[in-house]
Order: structure tokens, then sequence, then C-alpha cells
């Protein structure tokens, strides 16, 4: 398989078709998010306001609409709607959101940045390693399914799949840092270092730290793969060419890995890239539940603290973000499908 | 019905593990009819206890008695995904079933619509949807937005089992007697789609009750009306971690995977038991 064969006319079509789908979808996410919040009965500034209000201060009129006026400057709030809507795009396409509030004046944007990194870390790691484990295993269990160990493996990936991230996240927690304390039961690394990648103590501590989390998000996917795999490798044993290969004494290897699964692979890969989207709301509260300083507790952060711009933040970048992992998966799969490549 | 559900009981682990499941959660929702406290009654027991004869699931760092909170708890997270998951149905049912009969040009523009509501992340939405109107928003209207934005994936369900139901001669007798389009989908490929339809529809549930956890989780929610979310994040405030009441966390985690789980493998067993090939096998057939 060369370039070649992977890039011709119709991939282009293809390409084209998808990279649309997600430009209308990254349009339609951030257009809700514009329109949220022009729609609540109260907006930020009005809140940021109210609060200051409630504090106690004395403050001058004069000052409070001098302030009004300020924040609805830097929040885009000015003038008619479709000159917000245009100015809200035209900030966005610069990486501005805003000051946050939370942590003021920095901007939304660089905390934002700061946070991410952990996150997709994060989600990227354990996607694909759940994703390999449960495929390998699915697999092995649809060619052997009359095997004991396929009926337990099918037990114990039925009764796992239905349970929310976060619950098993905790089902981690209470057991392994409460019931036998092995892991720290809260952050990303040892309190009072300094974020040093290249230091093997640093790395050390954080693969201590995010063991855990991984590690609840790992097992989680990992029925849901399993079970996928299973099913589709259990049909297509029964197909035709399987059979001829059986009689014609090809290798259970070979069958197994080149001729079943990698036909057995594709839809898996399409689930890829639509269980992206709850893993990553999975991945944030597990984040929030073991004090990983990613999204998911800048979510927590920003929410309690009323930090708009930095909410606001949060969803933009989730929907840039989660969607541009779609597709790069779906990208993936021509690769894999030599069907795909050929119309 | 009853041959079917004896049939199910005897020879399937799955469904007797789901029904359960179900009776345990009924058994919960009508004693919190009964309860002797109010849903966040605080002070009412001794704060901090542990699972004992007289508190089954111990208490709160705030005197409330874990187990008949969880009975609020897991009434109000049911209610929400219930009329969430029926909601959705409406959503999914048309767009499923007008878009694979009809086909087209209106096909088309509903199914891209479609395909990216699969795509889009709905946490980030909710989140900035629940931040703003926190003060508003009560739950009928959340399970409102989480319809709108969770009947994708299944109509898509819908409408492939309506593409294929489309060729069967069945479905051209019908148009050439003059059958209404309406009647066609409703009277004539509803039966076909309802097996379907059960088990997304208890997928879509255990989906709402989840994304409406991880919203309280983050305090998002009315905090005052206990859910299974607003009771974990009752002990997230509390630290009932760090200072040792482990208990707390523990209620509601045990409840939601039993509840989870049951509901779950109770729709995979009757999935496989509308499964012809399944149901062939168990008769001792080759499948």
């Amino acid at each position: 398989m060369t370039f070649k064969h992977v890039f011709n006319k119709n991939f282009g079509k293809y390409l084209l078709g998808r990279v649309g789908q997600t430009i209308m979808v990254i349009i339609i996410g951030i257009t809700i998010t514009f329109i949220i919040p022009r729609l609540a009965p109260t907006n930020p500034v009005e809140l940021k306001i109210q609060q200051m209000m409630v504090s106690g201060a004395n403050i001058h009129p004069e000052a409070i609409k001098a302030f009004r006026e300020a924040m609805n400057d830097i929040y885009g709030l000015k003038g008619t709607l479709f000159e917000q809507y245009v100015n809200f795009w035209s900030r966005l396409s610069r990486g501005d959101l805003g000051p946050s509030i939370f942590s003021f004046p920095r901007p939304a944007t660089d905390i934002i940045m700061k946070a991410m990194p952990w996150t997709i870390g994060l989600l990227l790691s354990t996607s694909v390693i759940s994703w390999i484990f449960g495929n390998l295993l699915g697999g092995l269990a649809g060619y052997q399914s009359n095997r004991r160990w396929t009926k337990w493996a099918e037990l114990a990936a039925n009764s796992i799949r239905p349970i929310p991230y976060y619950i098993f996240a905790f089902i981690l927690l209470i057991l392994f840092c409460f019931v036998w304390p092995l892991f720290p039961t809260s952050g990303a690394y040892d309190p009072g270092m300094d974020e040093h990648w290249l230091d093997p103590v640093f790395l050390l501590s954080v693969l201590h730290h995010t063991f855990l989390p991984a590690l609840s998000l790992v097992l989680t996917g990992l029925g849901a793969w399993l079970l996928g795999m299973r099913a589709l490798v259990s049909n297509i044993i029964s197909e035709d060419y399987v059979q001829y290969a059986e009689v014609a004494g090809v290798k259970k290897k070979t069958i197994l890995y080149q001729y079943v699964m990698r036909n057995a692979m594709l839809p898996q890969i399409t689930g890829l890239g639509m269980s992206l989207g709850g893993i990553f709301s999975g991945a944030l509260i597990t984040e929030y539940v073991y004090g990983i300083p990613g999204m998911g507790q800048l979510s927590y952060r920003a929410i309690v603290g009323f930090d708009y711009s930095l909410i606001m933040g949060v969803s933009i970048f989730s929907i840039v973000g989660v969607s541009v992992a779609v597709l790069i998966v779906d990208l993936l799969y021509p690769i894999f499908d030599p069907r795909v490549r050929l119309n | 019905m009853i041959n079917a559900f004896t049939g199910l009981w005897k020879t399937s682990g799955y469904f007797r593990f789901g029904i359960v499941a179900v009776v345990f959660a009924v058994v919960m929702v009508v004693l919190s009819f009964f309860s002797p406290y109010k849903p966040m009654e605080s002070y009412a027991v001794a704060a901090d206890a542990p699972p004992s004869l007289e508190n089954w699931f111990g208490t709160t760092s705030r005197g409330q008695d874990l187990f008949w909170q969880m009975t609020f708890a897991l009434r109000n997270s049911l209610a929400f995904g219930i009329i969430t998951a029926l909601l959705s149905r409406i959503i999914a049912i048309f767009v499923g079933m007008y878009s694979g009969y009809k086909g087209g040009w209106f096909d088309k523009v509903l199914m891209s619509v479609n395909d990216s509501f699969v795509i889009m992340p709905v946490l980030p939405i909710l989140l900035l949807l629940n931040f703003l109107l926190r003060d508003q928003m009560n739950w009928f209207y959340m399970s409102l937005m989480m319809a709108l934005l969770g009947w994708a994936w299944d109509a898509r369900l819908i409408r492939s089992q309506v593409l294929s139901l489309k060729e069967r001669v069945f479905s051209e007798t019908a148009v050439f007697c003059g059958m209404p389009t309406r009647k066609i989908i409703f009277r004539e490929h509803m039966p076909y789609v309802l097996p379907v339809l059960f088990s997304t529809t208890i997928n879509n549930l255990l989906w709402s009750i989840g994304m409406e956890v991880t919203l309280s989780i983050l305090g998002l929610t009315n905090l005052n009306n206990p859910t299974i979310g607003v009771v974990i994040f009752w002990a997230n405030q509390h630290q009932a971690m760090i200072s040792g009441s482990w208990w707390w966390v523990a209620a509601p985690v045990i409840v939601t995977v039993f509840v989870f789980t049951g509901f779950y493998l109770l729709s995979v067993s009757i999935n496989e038991f509308i499964d012809p090939r399944t149901r062939l096998r168990m008769k001792g057939g080759a499948a």
C-alpha cells in the first residue's frame, strides 16, 4: 500500500465531505455557545455586578455604569446581535476569549492551554490502550467462542459496560486509596514538585498519581470494545471465505489476525470516533475526582468562581477538540479499508 | 407475553439479574413515599455513622440517613431519565421513520443534521447552559434540553431498520392499496421497529441519568433536590473521602452500579431473545 493508493480521487471526495461536516459541526456548536448566553435572562456582566453588590461594597452608581460598559466591551456584548456575532468570530479567530475573572487579568485562553495537555494526554493514552486491548480480547473471544474463559470475559464485559466512567473512578478510589491505600487520592504529582518533564522522579510521580484515573477509563472502555469485536468476529467466521481458508489449511493465527480481525476492525474505528465525545465527558469528571489539573478541574473552578469567559472557553475548546479528534479517527479509516479507497 | 417472560427467566441469567434490579428500583421508589425524614432534612440522625443495622447505608456529616436519602435520589434520577428518554423517543421516531421512508433530499438534509448531532460533544453545551441558567433551570427544562441533544444516534438506528422494511413486499402492497404514509409508518412499520426502540430507550435512560450525575457532581443542578449526582456532590463538598466517611460515596456508587448493570443486562437479554439466531441456539438447532 503506497501513498498514491490511499490518496486517490475518491479519497479526495471522502476527505472533502468529512472536513466539510466537521466544519459544520464546529459552526453549529459554537453558534449554540454564542446564542445560549444571549438567551439567558441574566448576562454574565449583570451577574458579576450583582455579586459585587452582594459582597457589601458601597459603589457609586457612576462607577457601576462605567464598569458595566467596560465589561460589556471586554466580553463582546456591545452592538446589535449581528455585530456581536461577527465580533465573536473575529475575536475567536485570534484566540481571544477575554480575561478570566477568576485569575484576572490572565486571558482565559492561556489558562485553558495549560490545562489542555493533561486532558489530551489522559484521553489519548487511555482510549488507545483500551481500544487495542478490547479489540484483541474481543477478537480472541469471538474466535474461541466455546471456551470457558470467553463466557467469563463476556459476563465481566457486560457487567462493566453500562457503568459510567466516573462511577468506576469512585470505585477504584474507594478500593485503592482507602481500603487498600496503594495510590494517592488527589493531584497529578507529589505536592511541592515543579513541572520538569525530563526529570525521571517527576515522571514517576505523575505515573503514580495518574495510574488509577487512567485505569478507570481503560477498564470501562474495555468492555464495550470487547463485546463489539466479539459480535463482529463471530459473524465473520461463519462466512464462506473464512471456512474456505480453514479447509485450505491456512494457519489459524493468519486467519484470525489477517482475514477476520482486519475486516471486523472497520466498524470499530467508526465506533472509536463516535465514542470520543462520551469518553471526553467521562474523563472530565474522572479528572475532577482525582484532582488532575486538566479541563475537568478547570470547569469546576470556573463554575464555582462564576468565571464566564473560562466556562465559555472550556465549551468552545471542547467542541473544537472533540470534533477534530473524531475527524482524525475517521480519516484513518481508508488506510484500513480498501473498499473506501476504491469507491 | 407470559410465555416469553418465563422462557427468558428460565434460560437467561442476565434477565433474572435485570428483573431483580428493576424490582429493587421499584421497591426503593415506593419506599421513598414512606420515608420518616424529609429528603434533605439535616441533623435528623447521628452524623458520620458507618453502615449499621440501624442506618443501613450509614449517615452523612449533615446527619442524614443515607438509605432514605437514596430512596429519594433514585426516584428523582429515574423520573428524570424516563422523561428524557420518552421526549427524545418522540424526535428519534419521527426523524428516523420519516427520513428512512421518504428518502431523497428530505433524508439527506435530515441525516446531515443528524450526523452533526451524533458527533457534537453534548457535555460542553450542557455545562454552559446550566452554568448560565442555574436558577431558572428545573428538572423538566433540563430533560427537555437533554432530549433535544440526545436523539440523533437512535434516529439513525431506527432509520436503518425502516430502510430495509421499505423494500419488503408488504410495504409495496400497502402503497399500491393507497394507504397514507402516516398509516404505513405507524401501523405497518412500527411493530418491526419496537424491539430496537426498546433497547435504545433503556440506553438513552442510562445516558441521561449519567449526564445528570455528571452535571450534579460539578454542582450545576438544583442541589436541594436529591438525585444520585447530588448525593455525590455533597459527599465531595464535605470531603467525605478524606475525612474517612467512605460510605457517603459508596452508597450512591453501589446503587448506581446495581441499577445500571441490571437495566443494561435486561436490555441485552431481551435483545438476544428477539434475535432469532439466539432462539434457535437455545433450542439446540444450528445458528
